[in-house]
């Protein structure tokens, strides 16, 4: 099958529809926050058209810099965690019968069906001293008393991984199942063992999908503001909790919308950082 | 076959059409007296739909519709967004005293008119607010109480004094509220350690309260925004000790948890929410009934008994004996949030607190 070149203006219009909504539905709110930042905040009322640069002002402090390092720092390990874990076992569930493979893919897909509420609950109540998991290892013997694991850095890691984790085995999975088995038997008969045949041959073969896996999990656990709060120390709460604070609680929509652009510039420069060193990569 | 589907779809269409005719003149009807309520949603919400509107459209004939609105400041921007193009998603809504200073300051509010709230009489007074020129913004709908709490198997002994809560015997066993303007620990520190919250007129002595609260950090596992997170661990024995409702403690207690509510020696925090009618409302006669009716003291009484709110009329005018008071009010004096600084100075307190307790 060869795939014709658009030729006619009518072959875009499939395009339409899709355009039209993402122009609604992002470009619109998007535009209207970007505005929004620049507005000026009344405070102890709302805020008035203007364009002044107070916002962003004030979100340029050695307090909202460190936020920010701790957000894009967090949301960097919860993409390596995930990646590491997802991709041998995705590799190894493209290895099994098709009817494991489906109950496995279900059993990931319904995590997702859960709300963010839900699995922080979840996991502050596993994490806890009166009902959590110390209470099993006590009563084996492993442990003497059982102890509080939450809130810490940790825990909110653990909860975010866990809510990310079917996302980075559902974009890794085609990718696996359409490499090539060959590949792999090639190198066990020239004598690698299976794992270095992993290392040498699976993953150098990934290399893209691994990277843009990595930043579809990074931007995605960038975004989360519950888990942190659920689960962490006010230490560990992200720039979203704050964003949150400001719009909801303080009706300070002007620095809030500062405070997401500046988010959202941040990380589309670091993906296109990457995106650059991986073509250099390439090229070389 | 095309053709018969249109027809059905058709005449379906026009039977709508007929029944919504035939309808019409009852929603009229109900529309010329009725009211859209905003309260808060969830446990409010149910127990004045249970409890207290049922009577009141048996009293006045205005159906009520009650709207559940968001806490925190949402509903406040809303509301004014809404009454910029003219709307009013509510007509009266239970504001909190932050939101209510707020609102006056765009004129959200329709002054109210005394002389049509004869029940008015009744109220303490610092549950009227006024704009700074003497017109009546809102009126108090219902107060609350935040107190200290514990649970009785972790704790035998109930706690007297705030001062538990810096207690470096209770190292990471607190849930606290984690805003400013909801939790009112400001206050809390002002009134337990400098002599009352006047301490909080300047600058130094909000850095100073600050201070004194920054050592609190350490015992704080849990800085809660949602509150079924806290309850939830309070309960179990996870946190042990806190702030919290007393209203929505008792009912827990009530059920057999074991918790206890406590009024410290330095008094409970006392937080009100005030009945205002938007600028944008067309109903400001049901408005004025409405108000009038939820200041009776009998009403207030009910509210006491049935959702565990303090009064916001003089105790004397009710008929509540003194159990049931005590089960929603106590006889110390109140810590009464300092709510003027979270107008003037909002930012500046959010800015500080923020680092305070993230930094």
């Amino acid at each position: 099958m060869r795939r014709e070149p658009p030729q006619t203006v009518g072959d875009y219009a499939p395009l339409l529809f899709p355009a039209a909504m993402l122009t609604i539905f992002f470009v619109v709110p998007f535009g209207t926050m970007i505005a929004v930042s620049f507005f000026q905040r009344q405070q102890g009322g709302f805020y008035t058209p203007a364009f002044v640069f107070d916002n962003y002002g004030r979100f340029l402090s050695a307090f909202f810099g460190s936020v920010l390092g701790f957000s894009l720092m967090m949301a960097v390990a919860v993409a390596i965690c995930c990646v590491v874990l997802a991709l041998p076992f995705t590799y190894m569930l493209t290895r099994m019968a098709r009817s494991v493979q489906v109950v496995w893919l279900v059993a990931l897909l319904s995590v997702l069906s859960l709300s963010e509420v839900i699995i922080g609950f979840a996991w502050s109540t596993l994490f806890s001293r009166t009902a959590g998991i110390t209470n099993i290892l006590v009563a084996l013997g492993l442990m003497g008393e059982a102890k509080a694991l939450t809130p810490s850095f940790a825990a909110v890691l653990t909860g975010m991984v866990y809510q990310a984790f079917p996302y980075t085995v559902l974009v890794l999975f085609p990718a696996l199942v359409r490499l090539d088995p060959t590949l792999t038997e090639a190198a066990r008969t020239l004598g690698a063992s299976p794992l270095k045949a992993f290392f040498t041959v699976v993953v150098p073969a990934l290399r893209n999908t691994i990277v843009a896996t990595l930043i579809m999990v990074f931007i995605f656990a960038l975004g989360s503001y519950l888990l942190p709060q659920l689960l962490g120390r006010p230490q560990h709460w992200t720039l979203s909790v704050l964003i949150t604070d400001q719009a909801i609680y303080q009706s300070n929509m002007p620095f809030a919308a500062a405070m997401a652009v500046f988010l959202v510039l941040v990380t589309l420069g670091l993906v296109a950082l990457t995106v650059i060193a991986g073509r250099k990569g390439e090229a070389a | 076959m095309n053709i018969t589907s249109i027809k059905r779809r058709t005449l379906l269409g026009a039977g709508l059409a007929g029944a919504s005719m035939l309808a019409m003149p009852a929603v009229l009807r109900a529309q010329d007296k009725s009211l859209k309520v905003g309260v808060y949603g969830g446990y409010f919400k149910d127990s004045f739909d249970k409890n207290i509107f049922p009577d009141f459209t048996k009293a006045t004939g205005i159906a009520i519709e009650s709207v559940a609105e968001p806490t925190g400041e949402a509903w406040l921007v809303q509301l004014e967004q809404a009454a910029r193009a003219g709307q009013a998603p509510a007509d009266v809504s239970m504001m909190s005293q932050v939101a209510m200073l707020k609102g006056q300051a765009t004129e959200l509010w329709t002054p109210l008119d005394m002389s049509k709230i004869k029940n008015g009489s009744h109220l303490l007074d610092r549950f009227v607010n006024k704009y700074p020129d003497g017109r009546v913004a809102g009126i108090g709908a219902v107060s609350w109480y935040i107190t200290l709490v514990t649970n009785t198997d972790v704790y035998k002994e109930a706690p007297t004094s705030w001062t538990a809560f810096w207690d470096p015997a209770n190292a990471d066993k607190l849930g606290l509220l984690a805003l400013v303007s909801n939790s009112f620990l400001l206050e809390v520190t002002a009134k337990t350690f400098m002599g009352g919250t006047n301490a909080l007129d300047t600058e130094e002595g909000i850095l100073k309260a600050f201070e004194k609260l920054a050592e609190v950090k350490p015992n704080v596992r849990l800085w809660y925004r949602d509150e079924a997170q806290f309850e939830q661990a309070l309960k179990s024995g996870e946190i042990p000790m806190g702030q919290y409702y007393h209203d929505v403690t008792g009912l827990a207690a009530a059920d057999g948890h074991p918790v206890r509510s406590t009024f410290p020696k330095e008094g409970g925090i006392q937080d009100s929410g005030c009945w205002a009618l938007s600028r944008a409302s067309q109903k400001s006669e049901e408005a004025h009934i409405f108000i009038d009716y939820m200041c009776q003291p009998s009403i207030q009484a009910t509210l006491s008994r049935k959702v565990g709110t303090s009064p916001t009329v003089k105790r004397e005018s009710t008929d509540l004996t003194d159990k049931e008071f005590a089960a929603v009010s106590s006889d110390i004096e109140p810590i009464i949030p300092r709510y003027d600084l979270y107008q003037t100075k909002s930012d500046w307190l959010n800015q500080k607190w923020t680092e305070l307790i993230v930094g």
